[in-house]
Parts: C-alpha cells; structure tokens; sequence
C-alpha cells in the first residue's frame, strides 16, 4: 500500500551524521524543543531505506540542515524545480513521475502573513492575482495551508498549491537558531501548465506520446498574461 | 487523507441549521476540511467530507459537528469524565511477540439508534484504515457487555487451540479453518498481520467466550445490536501511544450516548509492569503568552482575552490571566504536539483570510544551479541547430535500457525498484535512449527527417553517496530520415563542443552492439569517454517499433559544469 518506490539494494550502514540521528530518533520517540514527540519506536532501518522521492521537500530539508551547519545563520531564499515519484493509481491527470516547484524562505522572525505575501507576488508572476487560503496538514508543516485560486473559465476555486511553516521539530535538531522560521510553499508544475494551456491528458505534455506538432507550433508562454 | 461519509440531513440536524451546499463547501473551507462530493444513496443524500490525517475527532458525524457547532460558539466544549468501573482485563506476557498492547474501557448506559449504531461502526473502520494503518498497528472490538463476564483475559495461543464462533458465521470453527474461509472475503489483507506466527492474541472472558481475535474478527457471541445498553471495547496494538489515542477517540466520540453524556467507565488492565486505568482521556495544559501566541500567525490587535476565546471556539478551552493564556488540551487533540499546533489552531480561528500580508523584508541575490543553467543554454543551442526538445520519463523496464538498446550490461549499474507496480517501472533509466526512441515511434507521421533532443538526468548506482545512487545530466539527440544521417549527429557533437568552447576532444571507434557494425564511435574528453554516437542497429530500431534509420548521440554534460 505504500506510495513509495523502493530502491532494491538496503544498505546497512547509510552514511547519517549521528549526532543529527541521535536528535531525530530523540523527537520522535521522547519529544524534545517543546514538542511531546510521538512516543513510538523510531527505526533507522527505515530511514535507512533508499526511495524516489515523493516531493522535493526532502531535498530542501537536506539543504537547510546544510545552511544549519554554518557558524553564522544567514537568511536564505531558495527554490526548486525537479522531478518527483508517487507509486499510486495512474489515470489521465496522474503519473508516477512529475515535477514539483517549491519555494523556501528561512530567515528570523517570519510568519504566515510573510507567507501569505511573498505567495501573492509569486502567484501574481503566474498571472494569478485572486487567492485563497485553507487550512490543511502536512506532518512536517505547522500552521499550514492550501492556497486556492479563482479559475475564470471554471467558474470556481480551484485548489493550486500547498505551503506552511516548518515544524520546530524538523528544525531546532538541525541546530537551526529558535527564532528562525522557515516558509515554504509548493505546486506541481503539470497541472497549471494543463490548466494554462486547456491540456486534459498529462501524456499530452510529458512522455513519449506527446504530439511533436504541438511542441513545435506552441506559442512563447507568458505565463504572466491570461 | 482520510474521507469520511456523513449523512447531510443528520449532520444538519446536529448542526441546528441547514446550508445552501456552496454555503456548506465555503464553512468546510474556514474550518480546514473540504467537501469532496455530494451523492445519493438510497434516496438518502450523503456529503463526503475530506478529514485532516492528524483529526481523529473528526472521523464521526459525532465529532465532527460537535467540533463545528463549537468553532461558531453554537455550543461549549464538553469535559469527559471517568468514572472508576469494576472490570478487569488481564494482558498475558504471552502476546509481547504479536500484539504487546491492550487498552480497554466501558460506555454505560447507551442508547443506539440505526443512524448512531452504523456510525459507530464507520469510525472503528475509519480508525483502523488510517491510524491502525489497515489494523496493523491498531484495532478495535466492540461488544455487548450484557452478554459476557468480566474479568477479561488478553493471551496467545496456538492457532489450533483457538476455537469459537467468528461474527457472522453459522458454525465454530479453529483460527486455521477460519483464515481458509476468509481468505476469499474482505479479511483476506489483514490475515498476514499475524499468519505465520507461533501464537495468535486472543480475548476471553471468565468463562471461555471468545470476544475476539485481534486483528481479524470479532465473536458471535458479544456482538452489539441495536439493543445493546452497555458497550465493552478493546483496542489491541502494536505501537502503545496509537493505541491510546484510539480509544480515547471512541470513548470521546460515543460517549454523548451514555446516560450521563461525556461519561465513560474505566477498565483496570492489568500486566506484569503494573495495573493501570484504562481510557487515559487525560487532559494537558499549555501555559503560553498571548503574544506569543500570535505572532507565527502574523496577528495583531488581539487581547489575551480574545485569544482564550479564539482558542476556545477550536476545542482547545481556553482562559486568559494577564499575558498568559492556559490552554486546555484534552483526549480529543491528541493532534496537539507543540505550541505551533495552538498557534495554528489560533490563526484558523482569527481566519488565515484575515491574517494581513506582509513581503519578507529580506534581500537575498538569487543565482541558478550551474548544472541546469548550464543545460538550458544547451538546450537554447540544439533547438537552434533545429531539434525539438522530448520529456521522458525516467522509470523503464529492464528490457528498454538493456537488451532492447543490445547492452547486456546496462543492469549491473541500474537502480532497480523493490516494487514495480507493472513492468514500465522497474528500474531508473541509465540511458534518455528509451525515451527518444519510444517518442520517435509515437511521432512516425511527422515531416522527415525527425530531429529530437533532451537533456535530462540519469541514475547510476554508486558507492560513494548515502542513497547508493548518483544523477548524471546527459544530452541525447536523435536523427531519422531517408538516410542514416551519421554526418549530422557527428556535425551536432562539433557544435555543441563549440558551444562548451572545448577543443581537447575526439572520436574512435567503438565495439558497441547497440551501433551497426563500424557506424559506432565513443566520444572522448581528453582520454576519457563521455559519451557515443552512430547509426542504430536495425535490432534496435526493431525493439522501438521504429522503421527508419537513425543516429544518435548520447553524452554526459557532467565534465562541462
């Protein structure tokens, strides 16, 4: 029933910093930084366990245990755009492997009325300037919330990305400073461009069947004009 | 996330008010849950409601309006009571290797109707699916206190030496017989959580009736109906703290059916660590600063006093003392991990649409990786040079990159998928070949000759990384016409090392069965090949379904970052 592919080869002692384990398995099991953790018995067998990434959220966490590392904190913004694999039922609008877009902005003090601001602008560079917000839940975000855009031809709200702050439990055993707050947001890329461009199959614009004639006739994009 | 299935009029009616359904979707959407879809069955309309994973009081009609008639001070939050019952459950050492964990409690005094009755049983399928992890980690029996006698006895046994009769079956029958028959049934997923292991848990009463067989069936004998006034339940586990939140989570649900709403009884479970009173329905406190409060949400202009009362309306009772607030957290938010959940919790109250927004005022100087900068300006260079640019995917079948491509050897250095769910994913290509090929076939009505790009990563296995893979960006270009079209892919490798301004390359033959035979050449960087190119051979195009000839160039653009 998993959603995620499984590399074949397990490697026994992957090359994790144990100090940073040690605190990980800590959270989860006891709690810690505030948190009541989850009581459970935290495997490292299945973090161990080597997988296509289901969202790039797991690179961003890499990289921001990499800035955690440096002597001084420096506020950072950075941005993704890579693939990324669900092993669930495919259909029209659904592929095993597509393409993320994800925002982070760490720096002290941030909070979700940052959030909400810096979603307005991007989101208005996509010529997309009424938005919503719900809401929502991710384990590894807290508040978090759905970012909903009003569809002139649908004539209805239409669901467009997901975002929120970082829980601190994700955070402080990097070593992240307590008043540093991460924001990040994320959208798939395939599913605008469909909703862009009036494209019903995904096959149509990712893989071999898509039609050549229409790669060649497209014309430039402006994403930022209806 | 889960989706539950409530009917609209019962679920109105606990609302005390009717909505339009678009009025309905927008008070889903303030609230945080989403309605999915409207459907009818049995003349009977239905709202299927999208849950939040963590809200397991939110999996009933129960909790679910209970908590919206709260979030708009319909109705002030309920404290659950325990009151100390006489029964007595007893864990044997024997289940530790199976199913080490046993709760238990007991509602007095119910009054099922067939709407709360198939409630019921929803939210302990709703449980199981999703926190029981398909009743893996945890599952749930329900009984008619009336019709056995305490005390309770939690064991493993042998799987011949269990013998009773399961729910809905006519005859008794041992574990073994009955694994065969529901093998062909919806039991059949949660057999192997316990096939195969020595002993299989097991709960009795005092005198041998068999209430259940965790996690597969119930017995016969204590099945709850309509009728039944007083409800036994067990909640068995393999992880202790899910366990808990379970049954919390019934008893906090069901209880409002009691004679005294809210009120459970506890059972007293007793094992070799100790003797404890189960449900725990315990109640937290978190004492935070308002302010504080306030400001992960971007919040202003709010009183300690309007706080407490904002936290209040999300179940979470509430009370300011000057800049303090002490926040109630009870056996229905076992989602509350850390203050974040409070300040969530909080800005959902004020309304995330309320929240006024600000741009970070930070200036940061933004830069592309050099690998993908590098590779847009390649692909800027072979569109130029008249190919058009392909997107594939980059899980395959073993054949696609091995003896479809006429390379024995591609295998040894792919990454191969534990869990292909059909043969077009077993492995990660090492090669954009299958993907420009499977495109060319897809594309033969195209005007010749046909002229295709990408520039993509592949995946090799590796020793030197912590995944045991690495990604490698290669450029691949494919020419199909009338003739073989060797002299164009060899002029596209001059260009596009002109592009990379290198000159310290070159080509020489290559023995590789994928070429015609001395149409192949290895590129070399230096002394080092990166890469090849040449005719295909005709097995090849007929692996593709590809009927022209082709040539092809395929190199790594590692060496260029």
């Amino acid at each position: 029933r998993s959603k995620q592919w499984y590399q074949r080869r397990v490697r026994e002692e992957a090359k994790f910093p144990s100090d940073y384990l040690e605190r990980v398995k800590t959270t989860h099991e006891k709690g810690g930084y505030g948190s009541t953790g989850y009581d459970y018995d935290w495997k490292v067998v299945e973090a161990q366990k080597n997988i296509l990434r289901t969202h790039t959220t797991a690179v961003s966490a890499r990289m921001l245990y990499k800035i955690a590392q440096q002597p001084e904190f420096k506020p950072v913004k950075m941005f993704s755009i890579d693939r990324v694999f669900r092993n669930e039922t495919l259909d029209a609008t659904h592929l095993a492997e597509f393409h993320q877009i994800e925002g982070v902005v760490a720096d002290r003090n941030l909070n979700l009325g940052h959030l909400i601001g810096i979603l307005h602008t991007f989101f208005k560079k996509l010529g997309i300037e009424k938005l919503k917000f719900k809401p929502a839940y991710n384990p590894y975000t807290e508040p978090s919330m759905e970012i909903f855009s009003y569809h002139e031809g649908l004539k209805k709200w239409v669901e467009i990305g997901n975002s929120g702050i970082f829980r601190p439990e994700m955070l402080l055993p990097m070593g992240l400073p307590a008043d540093v707050n991460v924001i990040a947001w994320g959208l798939s890329l395939e599913r605008p461009t469909m909703i862009k461009c009036g494209i019903n199959n995904i096959r149509e614009l990712i893989g071999p069947k898509v039609n050549l004639n229409m790669v060649q006739d497209f014309p430039i994009c402006r994403v930022n004009k209806a | 996330m889960p989706t539950i299935s409530v009917t609209r009029d019962v679920l109105y009616e606990r609302l005390g008010k009717t909505f339009t359904d678009e009025d309905f979707e927008d008070e889903c959407f303030d609230f945080g849950i989403e309605l999915d879809d409207i459907v009818e069955e049995n003349n009977v309309v239905k709202f299927k409601i999208d849950i939040p994973a963590n809200r397991y009081d939110l999996l009933c009609v129960e909790g679910l309006s209970r908590a919206m008639n709260v979030f708009r001070d319909r109705m002030i939050v309920p404290k659950f009571t325990v009151v100390p019952g006489k029964e007595k459950l007893i864990v044997d050492d024997s289940v530790s290797g199976v199913r080490p964990y046993c709760v238990a409690a007991v509602l007095r005094d119910m009054k099922f109707t067939e709407e709360s009755y198939n409630s019921f049983i929803l939210l302990q399928d709703k449980l199981h699916q999703n926190i029981g992890r398909e009743r893996s980690l945890v599952s749930i029996g329900t009984h008619d206190l009336d019709t056995i006698q305490g005390p309770f006895t939690y064991q493993a046994l042998a799987p011949e030496q269990i013998k009773f009769q399961p729910l809905n079956q006519d005859s008794v029958m041992t574990a073994p017989e009955m694994f065969e028959k529901f093998r062909q049934t919806y039991l059949k997923p949660y057999l192997q959580i316990i096939e195969g292991k020595p002993l299989y848990p097991l709960i009795t009463d005092a005198n041998g009736v068999v209430l259940s067989l965790p996690p597969i069936i119930n017995g016969e004998h204590s099945k709850i109906t309509l009728d039944t006034k007083n409800v036994f339940i067990e909640v068995t586990a393999c992880d202790r703290a899910k366990c808990r939140i379970v049954i919390d989570t019934i008893c906090s649900m069901f209880s409002e059916y009691c004679s005294t709403p809210f009120t459970c009884e506890s059972v007293t479970v007793e094992s070799s660590s100790g003797s404890v009173q189960t449900p725990p329905m315990k109640y937290q406190t978190m004492e935070c600063n308002a302010a504080q409060l306030c400001t992960k949400g971007g919040i202003t202009g709010l009183t300690p006093d309007s706080v407490a009362d904002h936290l209040t309306k999300m179940f979470l009772p509430s009370k300011a003392v000057g800049e303090q607030v002490t926040v109630e957290i009870g056996p229905t938010r076992h989602d509350v991990l850390h203050q974040c959940d409070v300040e969530e919790d909080l800005a959902i109250a004020y309304g995330y649409n309320n929240i006024t927004e600000q741009v970070p005022n930070l200036n940061t100087i933004g830069a592309e990786q050099e690998c993908n900068k590098l590779s847009d300006a390649i692909r800027e260079e072979l569109a130029r040079a008249g190919f058009t640019e392909v997107l594939t995917f980059s899980l395959c079948s073993r054949d696609d990159i091995s003896t479809s491509l006429r390379n024995g050897k591609a295998l040894e250095e792919a990454v191969q998928i534990a869990n292909p769910k059909s043969n077009e994913f077993q492995v990660v290509r090492t090669s954009l070949l299958p993907g420009i090929l499977k495109t060319a076939s897809c594309n033969r009505k195209m005007p010749l000759p046909l002229k295709l790009f990408e520039v993509s990563d592949v995946v090799f296995k590796s020793e030197d990384t912590e995944t045991g893979s690495k990604n490698q960006r290669k450029i691949c270009a494919l020419f199909s016409g009338k003739t073989s079209g060797f002299e164009v892919v060899h002029g596209l490798l001059d260009r596009i090392m002109l592009s990379l301004s290198e000159t310290n390359y070159s080509i020489r033959a290559s023995e590789e069965s994928m070429f015609f035979t001395g149409r192949g050449a290895d590129i070399l960087l230096g002394t080092e090949k990166i890469g090849h190119l040449g005719i295909l051979h005709p097995e090849v195009l007929e692996n593709f379904e590809i009927s022209l000839p082709c040539s092809v160039l395929e190199m790594s653009l590692e060496p260029f970052v």
